[in-house]
């Protein structure tokens, strides 16, 4: 069975919500059995907004992760203290390198840094800097291939902000090609 | 239909209208103001009209006043809003009105938290308003459930003139999930003959009221509410039993709690322990029958909720002594662990059996 717990987590502003809603949206549409679970409490204005993504082959049990998330993207040092305890052993902690210089607690998981912030910048705006995680996240697990994501990210914007797509998609094949995935 | 993925609130709007629903009465709270934000960009699209009152008590008035003229209407609130409009939803059962009430809850009591809970099972069930009255109580545990349940309400309480509150917590009203809007199977709704929208010099008036000052005419409307009670237990009552065929300890869970509990029930099954879920969907009218079609491998039932134990009350009579009855409950907006959930069982069964022994 095949099921993909993803936390992502960040300051406010930095599209952790958009993140994750775009890797539910993507994989409604391609079929699969998925829920968003966002945090809508105080810590919002504290630094680690979040959410909570299920991608499964079954219908979503229960739509809240704990201590058995697959994967965390960590886009600030708070989000990653916050929740790498909840990896399970040998899960995905991606994180955002130009924020966080710290090392994380744990040493059973697979730590996959990337300079976020610069790449993003790079492709010509900064405030890409979460589909380029993203992006590494895919290009690591495959969950799915960029080309469906840049699919959905076009029925997400719609026509009016059409002009975003390229850039957005470029900031995801940058992510995926730190891990070697082909751009597709 | 195309499946769309929709946040919890926005997909009860959406399902409302669909269900028929034109007018919306409210006062914002968190966390279901996604919800009249919805409803105030939407309704007015279709004719509609959508009121931000100035406190949940007009909000309920106004509910009661455009449900006595023969509206399809609706307001929302979360848990001490929806205390605030229990003496209108008292009057509206008493006057025999429809409407559909929405209450996505946050913990209590008094201002309590903003983050999810259960513990308005009480107010719900047993009526926060005076007098001898009850309504239909839908507790839905996905957002899918939610919209299929959604539409149906409106004919649920035009077909018995009852209102119907919708029941779920911060965690529905915030998620989003795919959902597919269907048609709700069709019911034969009577005519609205007792609606106050002007005789027009043709008619004599309808009165819509809850006042009955002789004492022999009220015991004839209690009996017939009671009556009407009765019509609906028979009819309306709903319910999930999952794993229950061969299980040693059966949980008890609805909404959001059951989906966590659903987790609990496998991991359990992988761990060799036999586990079942009852899930009411049916608050009040209650499904008795769940624990009456139980078999002889239950050994202990367990409630499961977010709050220190309200629900267990119903599951105590219904289980009526037949069985041990256990609880795993975490209040104030936090939210149970499956982990803990299945330790808690394992350990209520080394119990169980010890006093057998």
């Amino acid at each position: 069975m095949s099921e993909h717990k993803i936390i992502c987590a960040g300051f406010g502003g930095q599209g952790v919500m958009s993140m994750g809603r775009l890797v539910a949206y993507t994989g409604m549409l391609n079929g699969r059995e998925v829920s968003w679970l966002p945090s809508y409490g105080p810590e919002m204005r504290g630094g680690t907004a979040n959410c909570h993504v299920i991608v499964s082959d079954h219908p979503v049990g229960s739509p809240i992760i704990h201590r058995d998330a697959t994967a965390v993207i960590a886009m600030n040092l708070p989000s990653m203290r916050k929740f790498e305890a909840e990896l399970v052993p040998g899960g995905l902690l991606v994180i955002n390198r130009s924020l966080i210089d710290a090392t994380p607690d744990r040493d059973d998981v697979t730590v996959v840094p990337v300079r976020a912030n610069e790449i993003a910048t790079e492709v010509g705006n900064a405030r890409a800097a979460n589909m380029v995680m993203l992006g590494a996240y895919l290009g690591i697990t495959r969950l799915f291939p960029l080309s469906a994501v840049g699919e959905a990210l076009g029925k997400v914007f719609g026509p009016k902000k059409a002009q975003f797509l390229p850039v957005n998609e470029e900031a995801l094949a940058r992510g995926a090609a730190l891990a070697g995935q082909p751009v597709g | 239909m195309e499946k769309v993925l929709m946040k919890g609130n926005e997909a009860v709007g959406a399902a409302a209208i669909r269900g028929g629903c034109r007018y919306f009465f409210g006062y914002p709270i968190t966390p279901q103001n996604e919800l009249p934000e919805y409803m105030s960009r939407e309704l007015p699209k279709v004719g509609g009209v959508f009121l931000q009152a100035e406190s949940e008590i007009a909000a309920i008035n106004m509910v009661y006043g455009a449900a006595g003229s023969g509206a399809r209407v609706m307001t929302s609130s979360s848990s001490p809003g929806i205390a605030l409009k229990q003496e209108g939803i008292s009057y509206i059962a008493g006057a025999e009105l429809p409407c559909v009430i929405v209450n996505m809850m946050r913990g209590g009591p008094g201002l309590g938290g903003i983050q999810p809970g259960q513990s308005d099972y009480f107010q719900a069930t047993r009526g926060g308003g005076n007098g001898d009255y009850r309504h239909i109580v839908y507790a839905p545990a996905s957002v899918q459930e939610t919209v299929d349940i959604m539409t149906e309400a409106f004919d649920v309480a035009d077909q018995y003139r009852i209102p119907v509150l919708v029941l779920g917590d911060g965690m529905i009203g915030q998620m989003m999930e795919p959902v597919e809007f269907r048609d709700p199977p069709t019911r034969e709704l009577p005519e609205k003959d007792w609606i106050t929208d002007g005789t027009a010099g043709r008619r004599a008036p309808n009165i819509i009221n809850s006042l009955y000052l002789a004492p022999q005419d009220l015991e004839d409307h209690n009996r017939r509410l009671d009556a009407k009670h009765r019509l609906i237990t028979e009819r309306e009552t709903r319910w999930e039993s999952f794993r229950c065929d061969d299980a040693e300890i059966v949980f008890v869970s609805y909404g959001t709690a059951s989906r966590i509990v659903r987790n609990a029930v496998e991991m359990l099954r992988e761990q060799g322990v036999r586990a079942g879920l009852i899930r009411p969907i049916t608050l009040w009218p209650w499904p008795q029958a769940a624990f009456d079609a139980l078999g002889p491998s239950v050994r202990a039932l367990m409630a499961v909720e977010m709050s220190m134990g309200q629900m267990i009350d119903d599951v105590k009579i219904s289980a009526a002594g037949r069985w041990p009855v256990g609880f795993y409950g975490r209040s104030g907006g936090m939210v149970p662990d499956q982990h803990a959930i299945a330790e808690a069982a394992v350990a209520m069964l080394e119990t169980a059996t010890q006093e057998v022994r």
